[in-house]
């Protein structure tokens, strides 16, 4: 099971972070700043993994912004890569040709994207088509919400 | 995905002017976040982006406490305030703001209450309890993107003991027409059993409901339940096996639509998934493994596409493939699947490459001898997280001859590493390897390699490794004189290195110094204690020394003090230290200072050398009998145990005091027990502390201080003749083995480069060196034995110590023994001799030596399975010793014997079907468990009985010889678990004879309550002279075998009602359709369980049962609404817990 994942720009600033298990305040930050500073410090050449404490940690550079998932030591790294690679490409998909700004201002679109394709540290939706539907549905109720209920309810998922 | 990030933060300012830029619009740059986000980029100091946060903070606090404030804002807010979160800076008046909006908002902002929530608090936040009305509503709306959130939000944090509230709502989503809410609903059913197994207990009908869903992604999410489920106990879903395989098969064979594709590649993530389950069900099953071989290479073969999906999925097939019962041809494929890794110029793939190799190396050796020169390659690669994985990989191939190359190797590392975990784990493999091959240079090699372990590890590294290492020199190996050596390399080394001015060596390594100094100073006979003495005296003044190290140091000067006349600093440092703050240390300044004032008694307290020799301790205080009648006689109250005291106190009083008495119990306690350090004392009742002989075994027992020592010493290193010329076939190249055996290892390894090119640049001369050093004494010889683990039976040693206890322990064993056993031990004693005196062969005289005494010592004392090599002495003892402990025998050699399990061992055959064997008759009568196998291979099968006995349940283990010839030295050891094998944790038998059956027995307990527990160990025999093999097994108890039913009255149970403090509150189903459905259910709980019912009335029942040995637990069971409403209570936090899911399970079943 994914522990957490963590985005964060090549200047070392938190763009995002998911926790999938519980952890004092105090522990997220150290466990931030110490693995920003380990993989920002890694050279483009070296390998996307790393051991570290009793976890794995998995990360990716994606043009300025860094993807770093902390994975069990049963889990599979090359699929962890992939599902940082599926979700830059669901991001890439919603904002159309995503760039860091993009997280930066509506990091909230983000996480509901995440959300909707890793649910407590596992993979649920893995087929792209399904995460964006459920995500732009969830949207369309922006332009809608002065429609009266009745009509919401029959919104719903097709 | 090269176009998808172009954009970097440079491009910020740019973008930000420019409005009507494309994609801009959604940036809303004119927002409050924005403007946020834009003033924090523009700063450039940390202290004033602080400023302005706190600003933002104080004003967005204002807003969120106004009653103006609209929900819309407040949604706007909130985001602002996740980003200050995220920045680092807390906000958490705002939480509450969060659990309101999510509650109160309409759908868009609802989202954002919840996304607010979700990463603000963790599951064990007291506001969370306020969020559980809001997703009540939430998953009871006809909205289902209202129901989706909810469901999203459980998934991810829930308080655990708010899960019964919406547990039957989120069980009515699983039949829910849209695949979505099924899907989510199976994910948050699957985070409640992670985070409360029993609580899902009863809806695992269900989740084979969802197994079955037609939906692949509800199908898929379900699989994780499984994962887990499956993970804990194998054993339970066996039948699931084929169902898993069917479901690989279709995805491998490209059933399932095109969207779950990823890259072409057939669903990626349930392929892995299901590989993993199968793994784990296949694992030490042969049968369930055979399921599976096809699917297993269709997957290996679909998988080809060169895209890194595949290669996850491949990397998840080898896995399987090795964990799984082998399979030749699959082993095959599979170690080619790992040459494509490590082969792979990707060094990603080269890295799982190292991994896979690390995984698989025990199994097949001679793939680390394909790859060596990659191996090389990477030891020296610039990534240290590849030269990591590399040592790892050579650890595990760590023999006799290259462990000095290795070693070195793993110093170089740790000497460059920074990271603490790495140290700590380094460090711990050295020590390690150092301790296996003491001797492998000379003596001087072991101990400068623990030098430099214990100044690199220094206070990071786990204490036992000193410990280790202490013990080690103290009690020494086979050999006297080498002991000697290195008990004076020691010395030498540590006076050398105090010789220097500023020794700047971590605590834990002064404190090994000061220790070895104290005790082997007498042995550089030209170096006065004086001196060392003086040595040790200036240390203790430096500044950078601890009070706990100068502890050791001025015990070492008091027993350097026992054989010197030299009072001065003896005398200044008792002075200086008795007045010092430190209470320890002043104590062993006072005892110094009395010590040194009485030479006839500091001779006799501090013999020379004698750390090994046992020291008589009477645990039971007897010699305080004198002083305990005395006081009764003069009307002390007698001593009562803790829960006694506990007891009585509740009696006293109406009221329950519980939240306030723990501060009362211990100041008891402690009055009470004055000067009974000895944890044995505690559990004494007054009646008993008189009997002093009874606990003398007891005594010998606790000095022993020998648990959880890894008992791997041995000299491989030094190889006798024979060994060498098997490890110069192994140099040879598979394929080149045969004939030529008696090359050196260092020929092989300039015959190599010839296989890959005729002229060799130097580096690469010098890389094929390396590998000559590392990878000798590897192969595939069968004699060979991966990381030494395999010992001579001539170079087993045993401690000297131990010869006391031996005695003792057999015979209690002796007097424990089974009297109606004596006729098949009898038998089997017979062939022993016989077995003995004909077929042994000259070479083994000693042992032939042992098995006779061992042969005469069980006509004396007919023990069934007693392996002792003493003499006359030793039996003398035992008649002498009237013990009453339990079986506890010592096995003669203290080697491990452990084979890698092989991975050709496919031809095995068919195990012959044989009658289980039985019980000793006065066993069979008590209430006991079917004979269940363990373990078995072509010569040994193992299985075991539990017998229920009142006051224990006691493992009879069963070793089938299966072969026609005798199997020797047969060790059965138990690891510790959760379950707890009372005093002994290991059985011996010299000698099995073909077709037989030996059984031993131990007692075995749960010493914290769970719901299942296994039960883990080994056995190790030698079914041929020199060739030593070892099997694992493991046998599941659970809590129901160690329940026994709790016999009192109504108004007992009352009192301790009130005294027990850990409770839990269930609902069960009842059997309702019996005629009196109380007393029905609990009949029959009482029947599975064996619960003692105290009393029915009315609609309610009181139950009692005790965990064994005695943590009672009390039940109260009362209908309510046609459920069954229990209330456990109990002194053991975990065990009404777990006794409530013994509870479940067993109504399930009727």
């Amino acid at each position: 099971m994914m522990q957490f994942m963590l985005l964060f720009s090549r200047q070392g600033k938190l763009r995002l972070q998911k926790w999938y298990v519980p952890l004092s305040d105090k522990e997220k930050k150290k466990i931030t700043r110490e693995l920003v500073q380990t993989v920002l410090a890694r050279k483009p050449k070296m390998c996307s993994f790393l051991e570290w404490r009793d976890l794995k940690i998995v990360y990716k550079r994606y043009a300025s912004l860094y993807f770093c998932c902390a994975i069990e030591d049963q889990d599979n790294e090359l699929i962890t890569l992939e599902i940082i690679h599926r979700y830059v490409e669901l991001l890439d998909k919603y904002f159309g040709s995503v760039c860091e700004l993009d997280i930066i201002f509506n990091f909230e679109k983000a996480y509901f994207i995440l959300d909707e394709f890793l649910l407590g540290g596992e993979a649920q939706e893995t087929s792209k088509k399904n995460v964006l539907k459920a995500i732009e549905q969830a949207d369309l109720l922006q332009e809608e919400m002065e429609t009266p209920r009745s009509v919401l309810e029959e919104i719903g998922l097709t | 995905m090269s176009d998808v990030v172009e954009k970097t933060l440079t491009a910020l300012p740019s973008l930000l002017s420019l409005d009507s830029q494309p994609g801009t619009g959604k940036l809303s740059g004119t927002s409050k976040l924005g403007n946020l986000i834009r003033n924090i980029a523009e700063l450039t100091s940390k202290h004033d982006e602080e400023k302005l946060i706190k600003k933002e903070l104080a004003a967005i606090k204002e807003h969120v406490s106004s009653p103006n404030t609209t929900l819309r804002q407040m949604k706007e807010i909130m985001v602002r305030m996740i980003y200050c979160e995220m920045l680092g800076y807390e906000a958490s008046f705002g939480y509450i703001h969060a659990i309101k909006l999510a509650q109160q908002g309409s759908l868009l902002e609802k989202r954002v209450g919840y996304l607010a929530v979700s990463l603000f608090l963790n599951e064990s936040h007291e506001l969370l309890l306020l969020l559980v009305n809001t997703v009540l509503k939430d998953l009871q709306s006809t909205n289902l993107i209202e129901v989706c959130m909810a469901l999203t939000v459980t998934s991810q944090i829930f308080p655990k003991d708010m899960i019964p509230a919406v547990l039957p709502l989120v069980e009515d989503k699983l039949q829910h027409s849209k695949e979505i809410i099924r899907r989510k609903a199976v994910l948050a059913l699957y985070k409640f059993y992670l985070i409360a197994p029993n609580q899902v207990q009863h809806i695992h009908d269900k989740f084979r409901k969802a197994l079955c869903d037609k939906d692949p992604d509800v199908m898929a999410a379900s699989l994780h339940i499984y994962g887990q489920m499956i993970k804990e106990n194998p054993e339970g879903y066996k039948d699931l096996t084929e169902s898993f395989v069917t479901i690989l098969k279709q995805v491998v064979g490209g059933k399932l639509p095109v969207e779950f594709n990823y890259h072409s590649v057939p669903a990626p993530w349930l392929q892995i998934q299901l590989l993993r389950i199968l793994a784990l069900l296949g694992k030490d099953d042969q049968s369930t493994s055979e399921l599976m071989y096809d699917v297993l290479d269709e997957s290996v073969r679909r998988a080809e596409i060169n895209h890194n999906m595949t290669y996850a999925i491949l990397f998840e097939c080898v896995k399987t493939v090795y964990t799984i019962y082998p399979k030749s041809d699959l082993l095959e494929k599979a170690a080619k699947c790992i040459g494509k890794f490590v082969l792979s110029p990707k060094i990603n793939l080269k890295y799982l490459g190292l991994k896979a190799l690390t995984y698989v190396i025990q199994q097949d050796p001679n793939l680390a001898l394909q790859h060596q020169m990659t191996i090389i390659e990477c030891l020296d690669h610039s990534d240290p997280i590849v030269k990591r994985e590399t040592l790892e990989l050579l650890y595990r191939i760590t023999n006799g001859q290259n462990v000095t190359v290795i070693v070195e190797k793993m110093l170089d590392f740790l000497r460059q590493s920074k990271d603490e975990y790495t140290t700590i784990d380094l460090v711990g493999k050295v020590a390690e390897l150092a301790e296996k091959y003491p001797f492998t240079d000379n003596n001087e090699w072991f101990i400068q390699t623990m030098n430099i372990v214990l100044s690199v590890g220094g206070d990071v590294m786990q204490p036992d490794i000193p410990n280790n290492f202490l013990r080690l020199l103290a009690e020494g190996f086979e050999n006297e004189t080498e002991d000697h050596q290195l008990r004076l390399h020691a010395v030498n080394s540590y006076l050398s290195l105090l010789e220097k001015d500023n020794v700047h060596v971590p605590q834990r390594f002064l404190q090994v110094i000061s220790w070895v100094l104290g005790e082997y100073f007498f042995l550089k006979a030209e170096t006065k204690p004086e001196v060392v003495l003086d040595k040790l005296g200036r240390l203790l003044d430096q500044s950078f020394v601890t009070s706990e190290t100068k502890g050791w140091i001025i015990a070492a000067i008091t027993k350097l003090s026992s054989h010197t006349v030299c009072p001065n600093t003896v005398a200044e440092v008792a002075q200086k230290y008795t007045t010092s703050l430190d209470t320890v240390l002043r104590q062993h300044a006072f005892e110094l200072k009395h010590l040194n004032e009485d030479r006839d008694l500091i001779r006799r307290v501090l013999p020379l050398d004698a750390s090994c020799e046992d020291i008589e301790v009477d645990t039971s205080l007897s010699f305080l009998d004198g002083f305990v009648a005395d006081a009764l006689g003069r009307g002390a109250a007698p001593y009562k145990p803790h829960h006694q005291r506990q007891e009585e106190l509740s009696q006293e009083k109406a009221l329950n005091y519980e939240p306030y008495g723990l501060s009362l119990p211990v100041s008891l306690s402690s009055c009470s027990i004055t000067g009974r350090q000895s944890p044995t004392g505690l559990s004494l009742s007054s009646g008993l502390s008189g009997n002093s002989t009874e606990m003398g075994p007891k005594g010998g027992s606790n000095s022993l201080k020998l648990e959880g020592v890894r008992n791997v010493w041995g000299k491989e290193g030094y190889l006798p003749q024979k060994e060498t010329t098997a490890e110069g076939t192994l140099q040879v190249l598979p394929g080149h083995e045969g004939p030529g055996t008696e090359e050196s290892a260092m020929e092989n390894a300039s015959l190599q480069p010839d296989l890959a090119s005729p002229t060799i640049p130097e580096e690469d001369q010098e890389k094929q060196q390396l590998a000559s050093s590392l990878f000798v004494g590897l192969g595939s010889h069968n004699t060979l034995c991966l990381m030494g683990k395999s010992e001579n039976t001539s170079q087993r040693f045993r401690r000297k110590t131990n010869k006391t206890q031996e005695s003792s322990n057999a015979s209690e064993k002796f007097s424990d023994s089974s009297i109606s056993s004596r006729s098949t031990v009898e038998s089997l004693m017979d062939n022993n001799i016989l077995e003995n005196t004909s077929s042994e062969q000259e070479t083994e005289l000693t042992t032939l030596n042992q098995s006779s005494n061992q042969a005469s010592e069980f006509q004396d004392s007919t023990t069934p399975d007693g392996l002792l090599n003493g003499g006359e002495r030793e039996k003398q003892d035992m008649s002498s010793d009237p013990s009453g402990q339990a079986p506890s025998l010592f096995t003669g050699g203290d080697m491990v014997i452990l084979q890698p399990s092989c991975a050709a061992a496919e031809n095995e055959q068919p195990p012959a079907t044989r009658p289980p064997p039985s019980l000793p008759t006065e066993l069979s009568q008590l209430a006991h468990s079917g004979v269940q196998g363990l373990c078995s291979n072509e010569s040994i099968a193992v299985s075991a009985c539990k017998i229920y006995k009142d006051d224990s349940v006691v493992l009879v283990v069963f070793i089938t010889n299966k072969s026609t010839s005798a199997i020797k030295d047969i060790i059965v050891r138990f690891a510790p678990t959760e379950l707890k094998v009372s005093e002994s944790t290991s059985h011996g038998f010299p000698l099995l004879e073909g077709q037989n059956t030996a059984n031993c027995q131990c007692s075995v307990l749960m010493e914290k309550p769970c719901a299942q527990g296994a039960l883990v160990g080994s056995i190790a025999y030698q079914a041929e002279p020199e060739k030593s093999s070892e099997l694992q097994f493991s046998l599941a108890f659970a809590l129901a075998d160690f329940i026994r039913p709790l016999t009192i009255s109504t108004e007992e149970y009352g009192k301790l009602w009130l005294a027990f403090s850990n409770d839990v509150k269930q609902n069960l189903k009842l059997l309702s359709d019996a005629k009196d459905p109380l007393t029905a259910t609990l009949n029959a709980l009482k029947e599975t369980l064996q619960l003692h019912i105290v009393d029915i009335i009315g609609t309610e029942g009181i139950v009692a049962c005790q965990l064994l040995p005695a943590i009672p637990c009390l039940l109260h069971c009362r209908i309510n609404t046609g459920m069954l409403a229990v209330w456990l209570r109990s002194p053991s936090p975990d065990l009404p817990d777990c006794l409530l899911y013994q509870c479940q399970k067993a109504i399930q079943k009727l």
